[in-house]
């Protein structure tokens, strides 16, 4: 009997969880997902993009500092990198403005 | 109680059907509530079955025989902490463990992403729950721990060689492991799902996926510890099938662990990193196949059963799943950029990741040979021992060596100059090394010796990595605390330059001898003279135990026993081996008790030159995958502030 009970109570518990968003936003039953837009995701891949080349570019310093990169190699490719990260932060930039 | 254990298991499962049912269609018709219930149902899920578990734990520990399986896997005399250990010691349990680690791992990452990953959640959470549904849908229906019985007046007991504080722990570092492999899977797939590839989903799951792959490693360890000191023949590995199971999720795990730098920096091997990770939880799936079925023998396979089918069916589906979701998600995935050199760090990194996969797929190859075998000409076949331990040369000696050469190389690319110049001193100390080596006498195992000439090439990359960074940042708190990951992935490196030592000198500079000794005769072993002095039978609580008393002079000097244990309960005998540490050496005399005749016995002595390293190497694993996987708030504060630069 108590087994009955505590399975009852464990099961309503479960329930009554599992229908809380339901219960909670009774008014609004066909609310969407709140996942970004296309808009939205390109502004991450260009973020992401800003990041990447900013962590990159940290890393030529380190690696120039600690003697993995010689000068050379260093100002090969710092080049590329610094206008990857300036054309992010443009981009980024212009669609803040925009809004 | 076993009335209201069967009762959660059935909400456990009526929960995660609801959580794939409605994340399904709330994913897919851009429901909030519905994905929220799901998500809901989830967390449910782990409550009831944390109730299921209490419930056979509670049992278990009040020897209730009225459980099956209790009466199956407990005795009266059972020490506590043995009887709990029963949990994961039969397959009901097991499967429960499998459920409940799943549940509490799918709950917690879940509920800490789910405002930053909210669409990506929607989809995850429906994987989460396919897999949870599959292993509660075992456990109501297949295989349940809560099955009753008329009570009995004792259960039957622990397998003897269950009965070691290692095998308290070691399954269930096992299970944290290969379970832990389902986060990164169910985040992948729920990325792909939504059709979201950015990187959010690696950096929601790159600690978890270290967190599990640090479980299953550190479990490794504590396994071969015990099968060197209970199962008694002088090995601590030995290919077999359920070892090789684990091993292969984990170096596929570790290729995704460098891999996933390759997609953070430039972008590039999405495709790959996705492979990797599904491989890694369908290999961890299978690692439970092959563990439970029985389909191979293993000495491992402590309980065969019928649950071998489903779990073949379970492996099917993902894997068509995973594959099929690959696929079509494809111009998704594809890179923008591409390598820029042959050398620089993402292509040893590359080198890495095709070492490890083919190592890994090769001990598969090993592993499913009988079964193919079995079926295509009728005849099961065994692979042995040779066929691993070259494939272990053959592709661990080259990742040794990229170990200390992929730290040096720059990022994106490196000139041949620079190269040289970065080399120079372990290169140097490398050579030195195996000049030293020869001289001392180690050239009798080319292996042997070209793995300890890498292991001085690696360990003088890791000191020269951490000077010169010191020097660059002038304090070596700050080089750690700058980049946590990179500074505790050069420890876990320490630990595996430690591991290979030992397992390059216990292997191939052991010494093994075997000689009959009646009492008072001596043997001589590597420089150890070993004398049998009497034989002593002692009656135990469970078992009758007989030891060999043993002295040894020369290198060490000291008393050991050796022997048997005959147990009353099944009629099962095992290897008490004796075991003396000597840690000047890190070496080990180790004795096996191999068979009694008339007064005397036939022994069987190694000494293992530098065993102790392998698990010393399991604790500095351990710190330095905790150093690289310690929560950063700066990571967090990272994909906050993406999402909501992207939103402003």
């Amino acid at each position: 009997m108590t087994s009955l009970v505590l399975g009852a109570i464990l099961a309503a518990g479960a329930v009554l969880l599992t229908a809380m968003p339901f219960i909670q936003h009774a008014d609004n039953l066909n609310a969407p997902l709140d996942g970004p837009t296309p808009e939205q995701e390109r502004r991450i891949a260009v973020i992401e993009e800003r990041d990447r080349a900013l962590s990159a570019l940290k890393e030529l310093e380190f690696d120039h500092r600690t003697g993995k990169i010689d000068d050379t190699d260093y100002r090969t490719l710092v080049g590329p990198l610094r206008r990857t990260a300036a054309d992010a932060l443009r981009i980024i930039d212009e669609g803040a403005a925009k809004e | 109680m076993a009335d209201l254990g069967r009762a959660a298991l059935i909400v456990s499962f009526g929960l995660a059907l609801w959580a794939l049912v409605a994340g399904i269609a709330g994913a897919k018709a851009n429901r909030r509530l519905l994905v929220d219930s799901a998500r809901n149902a989830l967390i449910a899920c782990f409550v009831s079955t944390f109730v299921a578990s209490a419930i056979l734990a509670s049992a278990l520990v009040r020897h209730d025989f009225t459980f099956t399986y209790v009466a199956s896997h407990t005795s009266h005399d059972l020490p506590t902490l043995y009887s709990l250990s029963a949990f994961w010691g039969g397959q009901e349990g097991s499967l429960l463990l499998w459920l409940l680690i799943l549940s509490a791992y799918a709950a917690v990452t879940v509920t800490l992403n789910k405002r930053l990953l909210r669409d990506l959640i929607a989809w995850t959470v429906p994987v989460f729950a396919g897999i949870a549904t599959f292993f509660s849908f075992i456990l109501v229906a297949v295989s349940s721990p809560f099955v009753t019985q008329s009570r009995a007046v004792d259960g039957a007991g622990l397998t003897p060689s269950l009965q070691n504080p290692y095998m308290v722990a070691h399954p269930p570092m096992l299970y944290l492991g290969y379970v832990g492999l389902t986060v990164p899977f169910a985040f992948a797939a729920g990325a792909l799902l939504s059709r979201q590839a950015d990187e959010r989903w690696l950096i929601a799951t790159r600690r978890w996926t270290l967190l599990a792959w640090m479980f299953l490693g550190f479990g490794q360890l504590l396994g071969s510890h015990w099968a060197y000191v209970e199962v008694g023949w002088g090995g601590y590995y030995a290919w077999d099938p359920v070892e090789n199971a684990a091993l292969m999720p984990w170096l596929v795990a570790t290729a995704f662990l460098h891999s996933v730098m390759i997609q953070e920096r430039k972008g590039m091997l999405k495709i790959w990193n996705v492979v990797l990770v599904s491989l890694a939880f369908e290999l961890s799936v299978f690692g439970t196949f092959l563990t439970r079925s029985g389909v191979i023998n293993s000495i491992h396979s402590f309980a065969k059963s019928s649950i071998g089918p489903w779990f073949l069916v379970f492996v099917c589906i993902t894997t068509i799943f995973s594959t099929t979701l690959i696929l079509t998600r494809m111009p998704l995935l594809r890179a923008r950029t591409k390598l820029e050199s042959a050398l620089s760090r993402e292509a040893t990194f590359l080198y890495n990741n095709l070492l490890l996969v083919a190592l890994s797929l090769t001990i598969l190859w090993g592993v499913l040979f009988p079964v193919l075998t079995q079926i295509f000409i009728g005849e099961s076949k065994t692979i042995g021992r040779p066929y691993y331990d070259f494939f272990l040369r053959a592709f661990g000696l080259p990742l040794l060596l990229l170990m200390g050469i992929g730290p040096l190389i720059a990022w994106r690319r490196a000139s041949v100059r620079s190269l040289l110049t970065t080399l120079r001193w372990p290169m140097s100390v490398a050579i030195i090394a195996g000049i030293g080596l020869v001289i001392a006498g180690a050239g009798s195992s080319y292996p042997g010796l070209i793995a300890y000439t890498f292991c001085a090439f690696v360990l003088t990359t890791i000191v020269v990595e951490v000077v010169r960074g010191t020097r660059a940042t002038g304090s070596l708190t700050e080089l750690v605390g700058r980049n946590r990951r990179r500074y505790g992935g050069y420890v876990v490196h320490f630990a595996i330059v430690m591991l290979a030592i030992g397992i390059a000198g216990s292997s191939a500079y052991g010494t093994t001898k075997e000689q009959f000794l009646n009492p008072g005769q001596t043997m001589t072993v590597a420089g150890y003279h070993v004398t049998y002095k009497k034989l002593e039978v002692e009656k135990g609580a469970t078992s009758s135990e007989t030891r060999a008393v043993l002295t040894f002079t020369g290198k060490a000097t000291g008393t050991l026993k050796s022997g048997t244990n005959a147990y009353f309960a099944d009629g099962s005998s095992s290897r008490e081996v004796g075991i003396h540490t000597n840690w000047l050496r890190a070496e080990d005399l180790y004795v096996i008790f191999d068979q009694k005749q008339g007064g005397g016995v036939y022994f069987k002595v190694l000494v293992k030159p530098l065993v102790n390293l392998i698990w010393i190497a399991g604790i500095i694993f351990v710190i330095g995958s905790l150093v690289a996987l310690w929560p950063d708030a700066r990571e967090q504060k990272k994909l906050v502030a993406r999402l909501a630069l992207a939103r402003a």
